[in-house]
């Protein structure tokens, strides 16, 4: 699984630091999603981060398997 | 204008069967048709769309427009006529924009609204939630949950991180409360707009000689924006911002008291909080009268054809009740996992100010609880009057006794 974001097109609304926050933040100076690391650092992770890119209003998430 | 065979021939209707539930020929329409014709009270010929799994799709469609000229007023009211979203409204409200216009208002200001800004904010939340509890134990009991806690609590709130002063609370609140309300006469719509809005510039003028640390004194120095625009974003903050988590705090207070099981399991276990509140965001969708978008060139929609310029109602608190998504849609739940709910709508419209509502609602509720340990509505429930003619849901009043 690979994870892939696009700040270019993420809102800032925030659902992936909310859903993941080992996996994801926001950008300080733009709010925009900031990837924090590749692996999936626990059990569940990966639930997690599916249902964070369920939860991305904007499409700047995805999954590329 | 009659339209015969259409169930909905003067847009949506405002009245439940129950008050906690959306219009029961909603739900029925969703097994039947889950994009449905719709005439707006203007006469527009539009569509309604109550399925869950559509309303995703269609609002991350860029093919969809959500520019306010192509809109309508969705419920029966006097001024569905007459309002013109370009000639009544100042420049910025970007909800009512497709990018790039709307990318540009968005990206202004995605930085003071991400979740790590909005925890820094709790512990000052929490005060002030305090301070409305010692101001209802002074009054009461009883004391009206609504105008003595929920509005109070969320205009502060919303005030300090704009930078308005919290005096001029009462003198916007009534008038944001008129235009929301469906019975207000057109030229009152007016005069309350203008009334805001003379406030909020008056506040903006004020930034550039006394800046504070506040997201409008951010916006006049950035100059990014004019003061047309600087004005027009701050209207749609701050009546976003102050109404939507007030008729939640209150709506979902009168729910629970309605439901002593579930509020039992809430008080029991304080780990259940957080879930609780997205269960009453999805269960309430206050934003009842939907979002609309429409489409920029012929399409079929769940093989129906939609013409260009047809004005389509996502109905969020249907979709919210769709079984399909949803199992057994209509009871409250506290542990239910309720993500991905579209109350905050989906796309990249999706509610700028959700992680601030968030946290707002789950100090509320868990300092309402945590003081008032025998909380109980002080008249019966059927009493609680709703607001049906209002274009976000919720109570009017409520009162409570503790």
């Amino acid at each position: 699984m690979q994870i892939q974001t696009d700040p270019e097109i993420c809102v800032g609304a925030g659902m992936c630091a909310l859903t993941a926050p080992d996996m994801f933040d926001q950008s300080e100076e733009d709010g925009t999603v900031v990837l924090l690391r590749d692996d999936l650092p626990y059990e569940g992770a990966e639930n997690d981060v599916r249902e964070a890119v369920e939860r991305c209003p904007s499409g700047a998430l995805r999954l590329a398997d | 204008m009659t339209h015969t065979g259409c169930p909905l021939s003067n847009g949506l209707p405002t009245h439940r069967e129950n008050p906690l539930d959306p219009p029961e020929i909603l739900g029925r329409l969703r097994s039947e048709q889950p994009i449905a014709p719709m005439v707006f009270p203007d006469g527009h010929e539009g569509w309604v769309v109550t399925d869950y799994a559509l309303a995703r799709e269609l609002l991350v469609d860029s093919r969809l427009s959500s520019k306010g000229s192509l809109k309508h007023l969705a419920f029966p009211s006097d001024r569905a006529m007459d309002f013109d979203f370009e000639k009544d409204l100042p420049p910025g409200q970007f909800e009512h924009m497709d990018p790039p216009e709307h990318t540009r208002y968005r990206k202004l200001l995605t930085s003071d609204f991400t979740l790590r800004r909005m925890r820094r904010l709790v512990p000052r939340i929490e005060e002030i939630a305090a301070d409305r509890v010692a101001a209802m134990r002074r009054k009461g009991p009883p004391a009206d949950l609504v105008h003595d806690f929920a509005f109070p609590m969320s205009s502060e709130v919303i005030c300090e991180l704009l930078g308005i002063p919290v005096e001029s609370r009462e003198s916007f609140e009534a008038d944001s409360s008129k235009l929301l309300n469906l019975d207000t006469a057109p030229e009152e719509v007016l005069g309350a707009l203008h009334n805001i809005t003379g406030l909020l510039g008056k506040v903006a003028a004020q930034k550039s000689s006394d800046p504070g640390d506040d997201l409008l004194t951010k916006l006049v120095t950035s100059g990014e924006v004019d003061e047309a625009e600087l004005i027009g974003m701050s209207l749609l903050l701050l009546v976003a911002g102050h109404e939507t988590t007030a008729n939640m705090l209150s709506l979902g207070i009168y729910t629970l008291l309605r439901e002593p099981d579930q509020l039992a399991r809430l008080r029991a276990d304080e780990s259940l909080l957080e879930g609780a509140v997205e269960e009453l965001l999805r269960l309430l969708t206050i934003v009842h009268i939907g979002v609309q978008r429409s489409p920029t060139e012929d399409m079929e929609i769940r093989g129906v054809p939609v013409k260009a310029g047809q004005t389509v109602l996502i109905h969020l608190p249907s979709t919210n009740r769709d079984p399909e998504r949803f199992p057994d849609p209509d009871r409250l739940d506290v542990t239910r996992r309720a993500v991905g709910h579209l109350t905050f709508s989906h796309g990249i419209h999706q509610c700028l100010g959700q992680q601030l509502a968030r946290l707002e609602l789950r100090v509320g509720y868990a300092t309402l609880l945590r003081e008032f340990p025998d909380l109980r509505l002080a008249v019966p429930a059927e009493e609680v009057p709703m607001r049906e003619n209002m274009t976000v849901y919720g109570v009017h009043e409520l009162p409570v006794a503790w």
